[in-house]
């Protein structure tokens, strides 16, 4: 595999070797820290995402890499800037690896066209997000010890999530899924992932508007924010932005075991007293966020 | 020009009722200097209605815009008054600048000398090779 574009790039082999070597990573860190010395990460993010830029270069430097790269301040400067073809076809000649983040849609296919230098899709605009559903599964794999045999839901903006519809994607291709989709009407999930996805991989699912009347069966939540900018109309955005808000009293009838995620940042969805609980994974999440990247930055650099 | 006979040219056939001007367009048949007749809504025994475009040239004709607005025209190619070749169509497998993807947040809309390219999928639509928006026809 040259690049990371898209999770299903990914076999589900390749996905269980990456979680394997993540886990090795959280365990042994030493072991690591000289795999990657000498070699070079590029996070060229035309638009900001400091957590994700951050999460690579922590994953980069722990491995005794350098990174270097820029950040734009904002997304519009993109069309006033120099062409993706151009910066990668630059870049691509000062480092080993490129982490790229861009508002627009494909511009990472379009980038890995134009380098050898192997390319991962750090987020195409409300497109894909690859590395964010491989901390997904491999936060999953710890805290639950499996990826079969789960009941998932999945709350909040489910139209223009993108890290919803990967998941849905990655997870699709376990066994004994099944997911509750909880999200307003105005923000359900998108026909042609229920038919090309779901229903294409006989996976068992159920729309709800309301978060807690499945709760008692879930072993997973996963919370995600309303973004702004994936909106028209800015009224809508304010009527939908607080409609789920979970906290302490919604989580009475559900599993001691629960896993409650989110990709973080958030807004409101989850209230500050659900931090404590020992259920609140979303921090540890982050954390597993930087050892997946570890792993894949070795991979794709074909380092054992 | 007698509209049965074309001396070298093509007869496209058994368009669906309607499209003949579509093709027209995106063909840009608009530019050529020599006859063109367009039949609309002409008898077919076998679909009840039927557009014709008949071109009195052999120019190059790219196929696979007619595939995509409508795989069930046929073309029959006109060489000294007999027809030599007949073709058939199929839906193709990938549109290259043939239609632009509308998605405003897809690359294609601000990278520079980036061609437009749309793959067909299993359910037999087409989708943007970048953002994977999917191609609506009409
Ligand atoms: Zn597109």
């Amino acid at each position: 595999m040259r690049n990371l574009i898209d999770i299903s790039d990914l076999s589900i082999k390749e996905i269980d070797a990456l979680i394997k070597v993540a886990k090795d990573i959280k365990k042994n860190p030493n072991k690591y820290n000289e795999k990657c010395k000498n070699k070079i990460l590029g996070t060229l993010f035309f638009e900001p995402s400091t957590r994700t830029r951050l999460s690579f270069e922590s994953a980069m430097i722990r491995l005794g890499g350098q990174v270097l790269g820029f950040s734009e301040s904002s997304s519009s400067s993109v069309s006033k800037g120099e062409s993706v073809s151009d910066t990668i076809r630059v870049v691509g000649g000062y480092c080993d690896i490129i982490a790229m983040r861009h508002p627009k849609e494909g511009a990472p296919l379009v980038a890995s066209n134009k380098t050898i230098v192997p390319i991962i899709n750090a987020g195409d605009g409300g497109h894909n997000h690859p590395t964010q559903t491989l901390t997904d599964l491999l936060t999953i794999s710890i805290e639950k010890k499996k990826l079969n045999n789960l009941t998932i839901g999945l709350c909040g903006d489910l139209k223009f999530g993108r890290t919803i519809h990967s998941l849905i994607t990655a997870m699709s291709r376990y066994k004994n899924i099944k997911f509750i989709l909880i999200s307003p009407e105005e923000l359900k999930l998108p026909e042609y992932t229920k038919t090309e996805v779901l229903d294409k991989n006989h996976i068992p699912y159920v729309e709800t508007t309301d978060i807690e009347e499945y709760m008692n069966e879930l072993d997973i939540l996963y919370m995600t924010r309303v973004q702004k900018e994936r909106f028209f109309n800015e009224a809508d955005y304010v009527r939908l932005k607080d409609y789920y808000i979970l906290n302490k009293d919604k989580l009475v009838n559900a599993k001691k075991d629960l896993c409650i995620m989110h990709p973080l940042p958030r807004v409101n969805e989850i209230a500050t007293d659900v931090d404590d609980d020992p259920r609140a994974c979303y921090f540890k999440q982050a954390e597993y966020g930087v050892f997946i990247r570890m792993a894949l930055i070795m991979k794709m650099l074909e380092i054992k | 020009m007698n509209i049965d006979s074309i001396k070298n040219g093509y007869v496209l056939d058994h368009i669906t009722a309607g499209k003949a001007m579509k093709i027209y367009e995106l063909l840009e048949l608009n530019k050529l200097e020599c006859q063109i007749a367009i039949i609309t809504n002409a008898r077919s025994n076998k679909y009840g209605r039927k557009d014709m475009i008949k071109i009195d040239k052999l120019i190059d004709i790219d196929l696979d815009i007619i595939g995509y607005i409508d795989p069930r025209t046929t073309i029959c190619i006109v060489k000294n008054d007999k027809i030599i070749e007949k073709k058939t169509l199929s839906k193709p497998k990938e549109l290259i600048n043939v239609v632009s993807c509308k998605n405003p947040r897809c690359i294609t809309s601000v990278e520079r000398s980036l061609d437009q390219v749309f793959i067909l999928k299993e359910n037999d639509k087409y989708r943007c090779k970048y953002c994977e928006t999917i191609l609506e026809q009409e």
